[in-house]
């Protein structure tokens, strides 16, 4: 396969999906999804960081030796969730409070790590950037989808905006944790469904 | 500043109703990869307990009286990072040396660790919610524990589905997160007896 942009935005939003098909990142997936604004933020904080850590890392790839790359890699990492903590603390700080440790965890986050090791290592700083901001962009809109169902459901707000007008009684559960599991489950499940269907239509040809 | 809450409170919560990986979703990566066998996934969960247990108390020596005194607190990641990363090694190398057994059952696991995110998140919620030396290191012990109990849960259900017949789109991944919320909500039946935070 080619890497010009265009395969690189279909691979990351849907064929190597970070969160639904790799099973990576899921521990922020899970825990900022009660709320979209707060899905919102995380998403767009992860974004900039592996954009930027896949263009730091793919320029800086002849310099750096391969036995030490790991510790390279987190402390590029590292320096850009900084960055990306100390902005969220100083202008959202209501939104700092909810992500919690949750921004500082973006350095552990297997999606950046991922990409660093798949993708930047390997190809050139343009196509890394852009690699890394479409699996960050793949990553957000899961993120808002289960937000936005759960929020729905288990407050009656979107982004914190009241929707009473239609009533109905709350899903507690989705406010709790094992509704966050349940959701992940389902859009899995969607997903691996509608690639198991592809796959059986090719075969059939 | 530090909240009076016993220690030992801090520690059965942390095992049962926050448990760290079914109420904090922290550690997920590794929880759902390395949860296929069971004799694995204890393993691993004893080798997370070790780290974690270590980390903490070291993370919290280093915060408290490196970090803190010389106003680095925005520094904190990499610091926690490189504690962890650098005791990981040092645990590999005096078990290699003193119990070359359990190094032989646990090693392999042992790097993995680093990357776990629970490591960094105990080290992360002990610094927000301002524990004191007991505290976090009943925090640390606790949370361990936790994960433990619940990877050698997931492992254990795991295998038997293993066998079972389910719709094909289900099939890894999406089951597994079936049973997790479904472990999550039987460990959820526990809240209300000891309440942190």
């Amino acid at each position: 396969m080619g890497n010009n942009i265009k395969t690189v935005f279909y691979r990351n939003l849907w064929g190597e999906n970070p969160v639904i098909r790799q099973i990576l990142g899921i521990c922020s997936a899970l825990a900022v999804t009660n709320r979209t604004v707060n899905s919102l933020v995380m998403g767009v904080g992860l974004m900039f960081v592996t954009a930027f850590s896949s263009l730091t890392l793919s320029a800086l790839r002849e310099h750096i030796p391969d036995r030490i790359r790991m510790i390279v890699q987190t402390l590029v990492i590292a320096a850009y969730v900084i960055i990306v903590d100390i902005f969220i603390k100083a202008n959202l700080p209501e939104i700092s409070k909810a992500l919690g440790p949750y921004v500082g965890l973006i350095i552990t986050n297997c999606i950046i790590m991922g990409r660093a090791e798949a993708f930047a290592r390997k190809n050139p700083p343009v196509i890394s950037f852009f690699d890394g901001l479409f699996a960050g962009i793949g990553y957000t809109v899961i993120l808002l989808g289960i937000a936005l169902i759960r929020e729905i459901l288990g407050f009656g707000t979107v982004f914190g905006f009241n929707i009473n007008f239609i009533d109905f009684t709350k899903w507690t559960i989705m406010v709790v944790p094992p509704g966050a599991f349940f959701m992940i489950a389902i859009f899995i499940w969607i997903a691996a469904g509608i690639q198991n269907r592809r796959l059986k239509k090719k075969e059939a040809k | 500043m530090t909240p009076q809450i016993n220690p030992f409170i801090i520690f059965f919560a942390s095992i049962i109703t926050s448990n760290m990986v079914l109420s904090n979703f922290l550690g997920m990566c590794s929880f759902i990869s390395v949860s296929n066998e069971f004799k694995t996934a204890s393993g691993l969960g004893k080798a997370v307990t070790l780290v974690m247990v270590f980390t903490t108390v070291i993370n919290y020596v280093v915060y408290q009286y490196i970090v803190l005194p010389l106003g680095l607190e925005y520094l904190r990641y990499v610091v926690f990072i490189i504690v962890i990363a650098a005791s990981v090694q040092i645990i590999e190398l005096a078990m290699d040396r003193f119990l070359p057994e359990l190094h032989i059952k646990l090693g392999i696991f042992l790097p993995l660790i680093t990357v776990n995110c629970a490591i960094l998140g105990i080290s992360l919620f002990m610094v927000i919610r301002n524990y004191n030396f007991w505290q976090s290191l009943l925090f640390g012990l606790g949370s361990g524990l936790g994960w433990w109990l619940a990877i050698s849960t997931l492992a254990a259900i795991r295998e038997k589905t293993g066998k079972s017949k389910i719709p094909q789109g289900l099939v890894g991944p999406g089951l597994t997160f079936i049973i997790i919320g479904l472990m999550a909500l039987a460990f959820m039946g526990f809240s209300g007896i000891f309440v942190i935070q």
